[in-house]
């Protein structure tokens, strides 16, 4: 036992921040439990219920997959390339808005103009209940749109790297990064001219698409059912791929150590188009789905979740996918739980503070990716 | 037209000047920025003439001053980017936590509407804002000393989004009035202290009660001679201020970029690690410089935005506005001063009110209805019709345009369109005295 104390004392000593960051997050634990039993002690404690944790947790999870899904191909890139991709958030927008027209131009084609179909309500005065696009009542049509909004944004990927970044592989981070800001603004504001800029409604509601699950109490609607299971699914595949196919050994390997994967003889330029395939792709898949969570689309709401992107690959570790996902996972329930104990006008700032925490205490991230500092 | 000449102080600059060496290099500096600001002035006189006189000079004061505050903002994140390679992209946060401490501080404690605020004098509130925006900077510079660059770029950017939406919360708002009795006012925002350069123009501020100086200069130029606005000509009084202030930051950088402490942080630039070895304390400089160049744009944040009567966190301190600092930095060519100034009256003009003035033209020009989206737009088959929407939203289109720009410099001109880095991390130009008896260290 003494052994095992001291070297404790010795790595407290050694990381006095990391020490720091598990006291709060034990005392935060300890509090939870208070407030879930009802026990006021002082400062911690109070009630929360435990349907509002559930529910909390639950919504965390979903938002969370939607973000490490996304994360994927910002993680990818990232190790790949080696340049933080700022116009990761507007291939996200931008799949969204490709794959909810195609959805609609299917779900309510006859009773509503093309025109208003195709560019999600901006022309025309179709609402969401006259297109009628719900998982419920048009399955087809929202699968449909799920897989457009994989393909054009990977083609959208392809495209922006041939015109924007392929000049310029051999340039550092930096410049990479700038050319990156240029190419979100560029993206984002050819949504916003050809899409408008208002924030509309997308989703039609259905009734009885809420599911309730009654030992925790937790309500669960088919639009996050139908998220749960897309983005496990694209994450399974994406776990297939990389694991078991000759593209997923190479892609690896690049990502790991490039000079060497070069002297081996992987085909560099293709690795990277197909990394842009993949990770613009689930980029465009992750934006359709959150559109589906939200059922509201705007010009800018990839750019606006693109912090919060960072955060979860920072969080799981540059370079690996898995710590993407578990990173998004972390930061969706930060995002939603956090509101527990402070107001929820904090809570992006609360996840964008562990993502800093997570830089200054652990660099490498939760899984171990590439170094940071 | 002699208020059409704000830079007039810029002149008077050398006879404070630090060097001699700097004010033979600032003559054509000198020369350069008046150029550029006179080439302006003669495209908004173009664009803008059939209005008359009081347009056009509105236009002029409108450019001079957004080119001088962008001028002011590219100067201190220079100090950051281009001197000392700390890719800072949380500017618009430390903008904002200058003005907005700035307010609270001046603000009147029971004020008619709005958050209340401490009371105390203009200066003390300045003073309080630079102190707060380098207390932010001094935190900000501790990712800086472990991590890459990219991933301060991150940090930065979340801090400053940080900042934002504390500034947004109405529970922040209440948190602060409750602890020291002056609140930021939530979403809504706070309304700003009365400007000190109107006070010179009007008794108390108040409009139809001008002071001597007021009564002269409304005299020569306002209603009752050249007939130009009012608010108009105050404005050209704001922009000598802040002329005054860009001087004052410029000699204050060139005489930083020279001193041994300039020299160190070109060199963390050019090879952090040479520097290390040299002996430098690579972290204190770091720290240094973020402290430094964060008041410098807290106060950069005070002189824009404390001038425009109201601010609120959410359209003014998005992450967009550092953005346009960057690309102001990087038009000008970072690393050199002159650039930034450049790069900042150029960006103003020429990329960011430019588009929108030449979109309100061509619409002027257009006789046909604009078409509700760009799909109605498209269906018309009318390419009068398209160009009427396009005119109508050249705001998105600017966007665009801003974003070639960006990526065709980085691609083209990395070292900026304005100029080459002048400026050398060697003391002397090793290239021009090849066997110079000088060495630095």
């Amino acid at each position: 036992m003494g052994t095992t104390d001291s070297s404790i004392v010795d790595a407290a000593r050694a990381r006095p921040g990391l020490l720091f960051a598990v006291l709060l997050g034990g005392l935060l634990l300890v509090d939870l439990a208070a407030k879930l039993g009802g026990v006021g002690l002082g400062p911690i404690g109070g009630s929360v219920s435990v349907d509002r944790l559930g529910s909390n947790l639950w919504n965390g999870v979903v938002i969370g997959l939607v973000i490490g899904l996304a994360g994927i191909g910002l993680s990818m890139t990232y190790s790949i390339l080696s340049f933080a991709n700022f116009s990761h958030g507007d291939l996200v927008s931008a799949g969204a808005f490709t794959g909810w027209g195609v959805a609609f131009l299917i779900a309510g084609f006859g009773d509503v103009p093309v025109r208003a179909l195709l560019t999600v309500r901006d022309a025309g005065s179709a609402s969401p209940g006259d297109v009628g696009a719900h998982i419920l009542s048009t399955p087809g049509a929202i699968l449909v749109g799920l897989v457009a909004a994989f393909v054009v944004t990977s083609l959208l990927a392809v495209a922006l790297d041939r015109a924007f970044y392929k000049p310029m592989r051999d340039r550092d981070g930096i410049s990479l990064l700038i050319a990156s800001i240029g190419a979100a603004l560029i993206v984002r504001y050819l949504l916003q001219f050809g899409y408008g800029s208002d924030r509309r409604g997308v989703t039609a509601s259905v009734e009885q698409s809420n599911l309730a699950f009654g030992p925790l109490g937790v309500s669960v609607n088919a639009h996050e059912l139908t998220i749960l299971v897309a983005a496990v699914g694209l994450m399974v595949a994406m776990h297939a791929m990389l694991q078991h196919t000759k593209l997923g050994t190479a892609m690896r390997a690049m990502a790991d150590n490039k000079d060497l994967a070069l002297i081996t003889g992987i085909p560099a330029e293709r690795v990277v188009t197909a990394t842009w395939i993949i990770g613009g792709g689930l980029a465009g898949a992750s934006g359709y789905l959150y559109v589906l969570l939200r059922g509201t689309i705007q010009f800018d709401f990839g750019w606006l979740l693109l912090l919060l992107i960072f955060a979860a690959v920072i969080l799981g570790g540059i370079g690996s996918v898995y710590g993407a996902i578990v990173g998004g996972l972390v930061i969706g329930v930060v995002f939603t739980t956090s509101t527990i104990w402070i107001p929820s006008d904090f809570n992006q700032a609360a996840a964008f503070a562990v993502m800093i925490l997570m830089l200054l205490l652990r660099p490498e991230g939760l899984f171990g990716g590439v170094s940071t500092a | 037209m002699s208020d059409a000449d704000p830079a007039v102080p810029e002149a008077d600059a050398p006879e404070s000047a630090t060097a001699a060496v700097i004010a033979a290099a600032k003559e054509s500096d000198f020369a350069l920025v008046v150029g550029t600001l006179l080439a302006i002035y003669a495209a908004a006189a173009l664009l803008s003439f059939t209005d008359g006189l009081n347009s056009v000079v509105g236009l002029m004061e409108t450019l001079t001053f957004l080119g001088l505050v962008y001028a002011l903002t590219a100067l201190a994140l220079n100090l950051q980017w281009g001197y000392t390679g700390l890719f800072n992209i949380g500017v618009a946060g430390f903008m904002a936590v200058g003005v907005y401490t700035m307010g609270m501080v001046v603000r009147s404690p029971d004020p008619a509407f709005g958050p209340p605020g401490l009371g105390l004098p203009l200066p003390v509130g300045v003073l309080a804002g630079m102190g707060m925006a380098a207390l932010l900077g001094g935190i900000a510079a501790l990712p800086a000393l472990r991590l890459k660059a990219d991933y301060l770029a991150i940090v930065t950017l979340g801090l400053s989004e940080i900042i934002r939406l504390s500034l947004q919360s109405s529970a922040f708002d209440s948190f602060l009035r409750d602890t020291i009795g002056a609140g930021t006012g939530g979403g809504r925002g706070m309304g700003m202290p009365d400007n000190p350069v109107r006070d010179l123009f009007l008794v108390d501020g108040q409009a139809g009660t001008p002071t001597a100086l007021g009564d002269l200069v409304f005299g020569v130029f306002g209603t009752d001679g050249l007939g130009i606005s009012h608010p108009i000509l105050i404005g050209w009084g704001y922009i000598a201020v802040l002329a005054a202030f860009l001087v004052g930051f410029y000699l204050l950088l060139e005489r930083l970029g020279r001193s041994p402490f300039g020299r160190t942080m070109k060199a963390i630039r050019e090879d952090e690690l040479v520097a290390n070895s040299l002996g430098k304390d690579v972290n204190l400089v770091k720290i240094k410089v973020f402290v430094i160049g964060c008041a410098l744009m807290g106060l950069a944040g005070i002189l824009w935005f404390g001038s425009q009567g109201n601010v609120s966190p959410t359209p003014q301190f998005r992450p967009l506005l550092t953005f346009y600092v960057f690309i102001a930095v990087i038009i000008g060519g970072s690393g050199s001063n002159t650039g930034s100034v450049l790069g900042g009256i150029v960006f103003a003009a020429v990329l960011f009110e430019g588009p929108r003035r030449v979109g309100g033209a061509v619409r002027g020009l257009i006789d046909a209805e604009t078409p509700g989206s760009f799909a109605d737009a498209l269906v018309s088959l009318d390419p009068v019709t398209l160009l009427a929407y396009a005119a109508d939203n050249v705001a998105p289109l600017q966007f665009v345009f801003l974003g070639l720009v960006l990526v065709f410099i980085i691609h083209r001109r990395p070292e900026g369109v304005l100029g080459d880095r002048i400026e050398t991390a060697a003391a002397v130009d090793l290239s021009e005295r090849p066997a110079g008896g000088e060495s630095d260290e």
